[in-house]
């Protein structure tokens, strides 16, 4: 790993920021601001907000020079999730897309199966597919296979800012899929920001954390500089620190003679 | 001879379901004089909405604590939508009725201006709609299948269509088979107000026409999935009969069709009584604002993923606080009658009188000053 030039790699695109930012539940006109302090590159919109025209276009909001990560939000299985991919492409949102198929509009929990099949088919018309999941090994595999670019397994359930409650199996995913694994959803608070990155997360998404604070762009900068600092220590090797605490100071070895 | 009120008849589909007997019997059981202040207390301390919480968040006991439950419900509404408020208006293309209902401005019996719009006339109130930046339109129509039959309401959907990213349909239940022609024709979202789950209440205000039907009515969110709409809406009107029961039997509606379907959209609303042509005496009785706030705040914490609107028959100072701590949707631009939002000349006169007049700007201006998002488009038709 060249700790000097740690950039975030998806779909053969570098970016310097490993923070990947929301822009709904807040006022169109603080998304300049949060993602100029959230230092961030990529933003998600959800391509059912993206007016063609009219009053409060979401797109008439973000930067240039950032790259949008529209969602298929609204889909309810991987055929819905593929149209809206598609529309999102007729609208010249590129060829980022975040697939997002839930059929469950009290928890928003994503449907795994249905989006391995999205997937699949999106990235053979070659999308750069982001697929939000739940944090399922098996599924992860799956989504490799059918040619994602990345993986997003959820921290915890939409906008429920608990935190880590998938944190062993986010684990699992960091040691075993090869491809970045962004964690998305549920996020809260930017210390835990800092401790999936710490983990070795690739990226975290956040939305709803930053959307309900009360400075938002103070807060994004919160979370852009917890997601540095975790990545730092990532880097620097803090996986070595034994989590059992301290070694023992008469080990147990030191019987062996030869 | 009046109809037996609990009795299907010929035409009208009987999809056998288990949930309006479950509604019925929650909402008999329950009493709300028999919930204590620690139960309020309790229920905005947990964590989860049980059913036992929500009962106690409709109780009379609850009222002392308005400000604690209204937090509680900013809350809520916060992490599942920000300050993201959805705009639309309601556009009747037919104020025909075929029902005898007492308090209801379009009743049969009630001498007004009739009128339906012909095609051209919707096109034309849908385009000067557009105009004002909306993106979502909700149709309505009396209830008459002779003069607004279903495939009157399909044309109707088909224009607004090209119009509007959603449409939405507040009409006269209608058979599975049927939402589903309208769904395919553009529509998407169906509510359907039951007035009031007390079904003896029901045949007293009900006199006559289909609508007198009660378990028709009640089954219809889910026809209206059935037929494969994406999302469905509930209301009891406020005022008719013991609001606390009908608010609690309203919440159980939707969260047992949610369970069912559990990818089904869910949608609130919360009518108050309202004056009406020919009768003024008309009010909600004891639904204060006090209680509508108390009842709005009560849905959005057992429901936190629904959609609540407030229409015109709240006052504009009222429905901007409510879109701050609990309701999602807001109407503007409001026009109840037939025919008044192009320059053409009214044709048929009001439901119910309005409370706020505002139009789409101004409503819109008064939601980014209170430091709100005004969404036009929250959809996609796939």
């Amino acid at each position: 790993m060249d700790k000097n030039n740690d950039n975030l790699i998806i779909g053969g695109h570098e970016f310097k920021s490993r923070f990947i930012l929301g822009s709904g539940k807040y006022s169109l006109e603080l998304i300049k601001s949060a993602i100029e302090n959230a230092g961030a590159e990529i933003i998600t919109l959800a391509l059912r907000r993206a007016n063609n025209g009219g009053e409060a276009n979401i797109l008439d909001y973000i930067p240039e020079g950032i790259t949008l990560l529209p969602n298929t939000s609204g889909a309810r299985n991987a055929d819905e999730a593929v149209r809206i991919a598609r529309l999102s492409r007729e609208l010249g949102c590129g060829d980022f897309v975040k697939v997002e198929v839930i059929r469950d509009s009290k928890y928003l929990l994503p449907d795994n199966y249905e989006t391995v099949k999205a997937t699949e088919i999106l990235a053979k018309e070659g999308f750069i597919v982001m697929p939000y999941m739940y944090p399922d090994l098996n599924t992860a595999r799956d989504l490799v296979g059918a040619g994602a670019s990345a993986v997003m397994p959820l921290a915890s359930p939409i906008g429920s800012n608990k935190g880590l409650s998938t944190k062993e199996f986010i684990k699992i995913l960091i040691d075993e899929i090869d491809l970045p694994v962004i964690v998305d959803a549920g996020i809260g608070r930017p210390s835990q920001a800092c401790e999936v990155m710490e983990m070795g997360a690739a990226a975290v998404m956040a939305n709803t954390a930053i959307a309900t604070a009360g400075d938002i762009p103070l807060m994004a900068e919160s979370f852009k500089n917890a997601i540095e600092a975790g990545r730092m220590a990532y880097l620097s090797g803090l996986g070595r620190v034994k989590e059992t605490g301290a070694s023992a100071s008469s080990p147990l070895t030191g019987f062996l003679g030869e | 001879m009046l109809l037996n009120h609990m009795e299907y008849i010929e035409g009208m589909e009987n999809i056998g379901s288990e949930i309006q007997d479950k509604v019925i019997s929650e909402m008999n059981s329950y009493n709300p004089d028999n919930y204590t202040e620690q139960d309020v207390i309790n229920a905005i301390e947990s964590d989860v909405c049980t059913v036992e919480d929500y009962k106690a968040l409709l109780s009379p006991s609850a009222e002392k604590f308005l400000e604690e439950i209204a937090q509680k419900a900013r809350m809520e509404k916060q992490k599942h939508f920000g300050n993201s408020v959805y705009m639309f208006t309601p556009l009747y293309i037919s104020n025909y009725c075929e029902n005898l209902c007492v308090y209801c401005g379009f009743n049969c019996k009630n001498n007004i201006t009739r009128a339906k719009l012909n095609s051209e006339e919707i096109e034309r109130e849908m385009k000067a709609i557009s105009k004002s930046g909306l993106q979502e339109i909700l149709l309505l129509t009396g209830e008459s299948r002779k003069f607004s039959n279903v495939e009157y309401i399909g044309e109707a959907c088909k224009i607004a269509s090209k119009y509007f990213r959603t449409v939405g349909l507040e009409i006269y239940p209608v058979n599975s088979d049927e939402y589903s022609y309208l769904h395919k024709c553009g529509a998407d979202f169906v509510t359907v107000f039951q007035e009031t789950y007390n079904s003896d209440k029901y045949a007293e205000l009900h006199l006559g026409g289909h609508k007198r039907i009660f378990p028709y009515r009640i089954n219809a969110q889910e026809r209206a999935l059935m037929g494969g709409m994406r999302g469905v809406g509930f209301a009891a009107l406020l005022g008719l009969d013991d609001f606390r029961k009908d608010a609690f039997a309203v919440g159980m509606h939707a969260s047992l069709i949610q369970k069912k379907y559990p990818h089904a959209e869910i949608a609130i609303s919360c009518p108050r009584l309202r004056p009406i042509k020919n009768n003024e005496n008309i009010n909600p009785r004891d639904v204060h604002e006090k209680q509508l706030l108390q009842i709005i705040c009560a849905y959005r914490i057992f429901l936190p993923y629904s959609n609540i609107t407030i229409s015109t028959r709240e006052n504009a100072k009222f429905r901007d606080n409510i879109v701050d701590i609990s309701a999602t949707k807001i109407s503007a631009g409001v026009d109840v009658g037939i025919g008044g939002h192009s320059d053409q000349n009214k044709k048929g006169d009001e439901q119910f009188e309005i409370s706020d007049a505002r139009n789409v700007k101004e409503v819109y201006n008064a939601l980014v000053e209170k430091g709100l998002q005004p969404v036009m488009s929250d959809y996609i038709y796939v």
